[in-house]
């Protein structure tokens, strides 16, 4: 390997990898709540709300995730309503905010499915003995469901924030210069491809590693001593 | 409406999006053949603990699954791009490496990808099998390989399905990486049609609408064989 290319590339990468924390911390911040919600309504008693979710996780479960950011980015700046609509603009106009919305709108359908299993495994009676307490809907939900539901559905999780690190590369394909879109430069710029690589790959891996390590503190916080330890 | 009818019949790129598809397909299934095909003895090997080539096994898929598959494409592109030239140069191949080569390439970038969560899929069907059977095999005293091919393997792969219908869907979302490096399947030829048509919210909702046919109809496939496999084995 040679030591001019790596101090060469690092300082690029090292701009690189504000672009995928930005886009990944967006990813969980934004795609946590949105996956809990349509996780809840997946098994409301609402037809068409279900329904909706339903489809929403189906499609962007079942397309590629390069497809929907182009669908997003080069797709609907077509629609002219959304190009005269100054919020809408700000959304998918610029590369960074179109990524930003994909992975969260991704990431939210993968979350929904673990978190809707997760709803589903709670044992009945924690729910019917709140509701015997005479607790509201709301307050069972923030008491009661979500915080079971978020220590059932943590491990899993944890896979999909490695996930959301990984697929924020995507956004090199529509011009933002995360570490991928710097490495696929530096790869056409100075031919070391293998050395480019391998210190990408290390970049990848340790954001990876440093996120699987919190999550897994963040397990053992959460757990409650006698609650299925699994 | 008509619009559309004219740009998908009459400008023919209906055929080319139904070409762009079976190209996708085809890369999907070599891919996912080829990378199972290596998965599956590097698997066993990983399972038997065979030092060194165990750890390097770990260290492959580790790497692997640690990265976008965006830039093991990369890597792989860029980094063959000279020296096929230069193969296929000296043997006066010039023009059919150009046709083929992203293709090939292609698909081992697929199938690399594809090959390190195969070895866990493998990994963990292999260890989950019941030890009970493999006591009984032993206490008729059949021969290891006999024990491995007609229990442990057979048993393993009826694990091993749900983790291989993963691995599959994902292999075909990840083919549409590939379009970032030029190769014309379902997503590159729905971008050129985007490109010179300048409607690229119809293309890329087609292309997303053909991408979920193909992961519906596999995972359609996959619940019927599953449900084929699971006969007998009761409410597993």
């Amino acid at each position: 390997m040679d030591l001019g290319i790596i101090t060469y590339a690092f300082p690029f990468l090292l701009e690189g990898v504000k672009i995928t924390l930005l886009i990944a911390v967006f990813g969980i911040v934004l795609g946590l709540p949105l996956g809990v919600l349509v996780g809840l309504a997946r098994g409301s008693k609402n037809r068409v709300l279900r329904g909706f979710c339903d489809a929403y996780c189906a499609i962007f479960r079942g397309t590629p995730m390069l497809v929907q950011i182009f669908v997003i980015y080069y797709g609907l700046a077509q629609v002219s309503f959304i190009r005269h609509n100054p919020v809408l603009w700000w959304m998918i106009g610029d590369g960074l905010h179109a990524a930003i919305l994909a992975v969260v709108l991704n990431s939210g359908a993968y979350t929904a499915e673990t978190f809707r299993s997760a709803f589903n495994s709670l044992p009945k009676g924690l729910i019917e003995a709140a509701e015997a307490c005479g607790m509201k809907p709301w307050h069972i939900f923030l008491r009661i469901k979500f915080p079971l539901a978020l220590r059932q559905a943590l491990p899993a999780y944890s896979s999909e924030v490695a996930i959301i690190v990984k697929e924020s590369s995507l956004a090199s394909a529509i011009t933002v210069l995360e570490i991928t879109g710097y490495a696929k430069r530096l790869m056409s710029e100075t031919f070391a491809v293998m050395d480019i690589f391998v210190i990408t790959a290390a970049f990848y891996l340790v954001i990876s590693v440093i996120a699987l390590m919190a999550m897994k503190l963040l397990e053992r916080r959460l757990a409650i001593p006698g609650l299925n330890q699994s | 409406m008509q619009d559309f009818w004219v740009l998908m019949v009459e400008h023919g790129w209906a055929l080319a999006l139904l070409r762009g598809s079976a190209v996708t397909i085809a890369i999907g299934l070599l891919g996912m053949l080829l990378g199972f095909a290596v998965a599956t003895p590097l698997a066993i090997l990983r399972w038997q603990k065979v030092p060194v080539v165990s750890q390097m096994v770990d260290a492959y898929s580790i790497l692997i699954r640690g990265i976008p598959g965006l830039l093991v494409i990369y890597l792989l592109f860029y980094g063959s791009l000279g020296w096929v030239r230069t193969v296929a140069g000296t043997f006066g191949y010039e023009q059919a490496a150009e046709n083929a080569y992203p293709m090939i390439v292609g698909v081992i970038a697929i199938a690399s990808i594809s090959c390190a969560y195969s070895i866990e899929v493998i990994r963990g069907a292999l260890q989950a099998v019941p030890v009970g059977m493999l006591e009984a095999a032993r206490s008729l005293a059949l021969p290891p390989m006999v024990t491995f091919f007609r229990i442990t393997f057979p048993l393993a792969l009826r694990l091993a399905l749900g983790g291989i219908n993963n691995v599959w869907q994902m292999t075909i979302k990840d083919t549409s990486l590939i379009s970032v490096v030029g190769l014309q399947e379902l997503m590159r030829t729905a971008a050129i049609a985007a490109g010179i048509t300048r409607s690229p919210l119809f293309f890329y909702c087609i292309a997303a609408a053909l991408f979920f046919a193909m992961t519906l109809a596999s995972q359609t496939a996959f619940s019927r064989i599953e449900r084929g496999l699971n006969r007998g084995f009761g409410g597993m």
